[in-house]
């Protein structure tokens, strides 16, 4: 039955072969089965489906993606079923080399205790080395992470509002924009951070802002600095897509329906360019954790006993002829977390958003 | 052109008063003092001190007086290296840290131009995957990474270069790399995408038709448009070196700018980090203008608006 062509069925009738007798069979109405084969469109291809076929056929990328999630889990899991943690400083077990026990930790094998190597050793407090690297790169990447949503959101915001208005509105912010990207950016976020902490200091002790030490002034200040500084990037790049797409038939259309300008901004430009959004916030973050880690290497960064990737490797430099592990394990993890999150943001970029190459 | 210049200054301008400004007003919200981090001194003292200094005056008044002698060009007097003026500091600090930041500079320019055209005209092949892992590698890299790890191999273990100070020749090799080798990758990359659009323009096939050689169609041709968006870099390489050389100097023991500008912030000189930033931000935002000209100079294409 499927397909068949209406035609006159001269086998089963052949005492009447000249008369135009038709099979009623032919004439009945079409099942649901029928009708589905003759659609001959493919299924649409949504935006994220497709941006997701190109970025599982970029291996370096997905490479980049296991990468990122091992690190993720290196620094939030692990810690917490690692024997020992950040600032316990072990008595007796002062600077050991990996996988060496000190005479107490021998005494308690001998005893037939299990006792959890060190596997980075321990520095000359005691505190064992890999807890160290382990939340200092949860440190690195909680910067990245938590400052890049912070810049996504001011500066998405900020240029959409730019480039939707236009005229002397756009003219007003993007001067600032200018101002604030002339500014050499690392040396204010260096006087911002060695100022920021004393007004923190003081807001702490105050009611209702004691969650600012549970955080750490330091990390704080850091947010509030690349926050302060980096979202020009974003809102620049943000407000040249608005500029495009404001001009298009949908913003009309919702606009004479009698949308208001914030629906049309969140509902209708801002989702059109998420694309970008995404790959621009995933390449802020290894930038955010390099610019901390060279302040946290000047001293600037989060302040002691929290370690950060950046404070692990200029504490260990003193001793780089005798301990040259100590300063390796930070350093080469960091440049694993910056370049993992670098080839990731490249990935998405070709598959979501393959026009921002240039 | 003209209005395009002086809109470009006169941002600039702006730019420079509102660092001067917030730096003046930040350095005086933080509490303590200049005088309080080390032994105390006697009330009579420090009220000495802080007369000679003006810091007993208004903040309006210390404003009004630092704008002045700030237009003047005159950063005022170091707190902690008794007597010295900032200017001078400066002055005698500065051109160590411009030897080293202007030959790296000059490495990382040439060797990424240089890098970035070999890999595009090789593209796909194994010469080109070798430039591109290790420029990606290269931005990846912190300064401070690559700094101890030169440290590490060329200074310690192989005993082949000194690591501190900088006395002889042989003594620039490692923080000139060190401070060369983020701009150097980044700009092996640009130069490579760039080259990359250059070569399948419509021009460069026609300077193949019309029988020009390889190199000259490369030189003549490619290199010249390639080379525009390595222009605009510059501001930000300037930028890049002159941070990067303090985490440069900090490790190597330079006695440079940044060197002085790091230890002016652990020592809480409010003169010298406040001379510093605007002398850095001075450089760094003059630096901008020029390559903003210049390249709308050399780029008769680029609409002035």
């Amino acid at each position: 039955m499927k397909n068949m062509p209406l035609k006159i069925d001269i086998n089963s009738d052949k005492s009447l072969p000249l008369t135009f007798h038709l099979n009623p069979e032919d004439f009945l109405p079409a099942e649901e089965e029928e009708k589905q084969e003759l659609v001959v469109m493919r299924e649409s291809v949504s935006f994220w489906s497709d941006g997701l076929r190109r970025f599982r056929k970029n291996k370096l990328a997905m490479a980049s993606l296991f990468v990122v999630i091992f690190m993720l889990i290196f620094a939030f899991i692990i810690p917490m079923f690692y024997p020992y943690n950040y600032y316990q400083q072990i008595r007796g077990s002062e600077a050991l080399a990996p996988f060496e026990y000190s005479e107490k930790e021998l005494a308690a094998k001998e005893a037939g205790e299990k006792i959890f190597p060190h596997v980075l050793g321990t520095d000359t407090l005691g505190r064992d080395i890999m807890a160290r690297v382990m939340m200092g790169s949860r440190i690195s990447i909680l910067v990245g992470i938590v400052a890049s949503s912070i810049i996504l959101i001011i500066g998405s915001v900020y240029g959409a509002i730019s480039g939707y208005f236009g005229g002397w509105v756009d003219t007003i912010m993007m001067r600032v924009v200018d101002m604030i990207y002339t500014v050499p950016d690392i040396l204010i976020i260096i006087l911002l951070s060695v100022t920021l902490k004393y007004p923190l200091q003081n807001l702490a002790t105050k009611a209702g802002f004691a969650w600012i030490n549970r955080v750490g002034v330091g990390l704080i200040s850091i947010f509030i600095v690349f926050s302060m500084l980096y979202w020009v990037g974003m809102a620049r790049i943000v407000r040249g897509q608005v500029l495009a797409l404001k001009e298009l038939e949908y913003v009309s259309a919702a606009k004479a329906l009698g949308a208001s300008h914030k629906r049309i901004i969140r509902k209708h430009l801002l989702t059109n360019c998420i694309g970008t959004l995404i790959v621009t916030t995933t390449l802020q973050i290894p930038a955010s954790i390099f610019t901390e880690s060279f302040l946290s290497f000047l001293g600037l960064g989060v302040s002691a006993p929290m370690p950060s990737l950046g404070s692990l490797a200029a504490t260990a430099i003193d001793g780089i002829y005798s301990y040259p592990y100590r300063l390796f394990a930070p350093a080469v993890t960091i440049s694993i977390i910056i370049l993992a999150f670098n080839l990731l943001g490249d990935g998405l970029r070709d598959a979501f958003d393959p026009k921002l190459k240039n | 052109m003209a209005q395009y210049i002086v809109k470009r200054i006169a941002l600039a301008i702006i730019t420079l008063f509102v660092v001067s400004t917030f730096t003046f007003f930040l350095m005086f919200l933080v509490p303590g003092g200049p005088f309080l981090s080390e032994k105390a001194p006697s009330p009579a003292t420090l009220k000495a001190l802080e007369e000679k200094y003006g810091l007993n005056l208004p903040v309006t008044q210390q404003y009004k007086n630092y704008m002045l002698r700030l237009l003047k060009g005159d950063l005022g007097t170091s707190l902690k290296q008794r007597g010295r003026e900032v200017n001078n500091i400066i002055a005698t600090r500065f051109p160590v840290s411009a030897k080293i930041g202007a030959v790296a500079i000059l490495i990382a320019v040439t060797v990424g131009v240089t890098l970035g055209s070999i890999a595009a005209l090789n593209r796909g092949k194994l010469l080109d995957s070798i430039i591109i892992f290790f420029s990606t590698c290269g931005i990846a890299v912190p300064g401070f990474v690559v700094c101890t790890v030169l440290m590490y191999i060329l200074g310690l273990k192989l005993n082949l270069l000194p690591t501190f100070g900088l006395t002889s020749g042989r003594h620039y090799i490692m923080p000139v790399i060190a401070l060369a080798f983020y701009p150097m990758s980044y700009i092996s990359r640009l130069m490579r995408s760039c080259m990359l659009d250059v070569l399948n323009q419509d021009y460069m096939r026609t300077a193949k038709a019309k029988g020009l050689s390889q190199w000259k169609a490369l030189f003549k041709h490619a290199l010249r448009n390639a080379i525009l968006p390595v222009v605009t870099y510059l501001g930000p390489l300037l930028a890049y070196t002159l941070t990067g050389s303090f985490i440069v100097e900090k490790i190597f023991t330079i006695p440079g700018l940044g060197d002085s500008f790091i230890s002016s912030i652990t020592g809480r000189d409010y003169p010298l980090i406040m001379g510093t930033t605007i002398f850095l931000a001075f450089l760094i935002i003059t630096m901008n203008v020029i390559v903003d000209i210049i390249y709308k100079l050399v780029d008769p294409r680029i609409k002035l608006s």
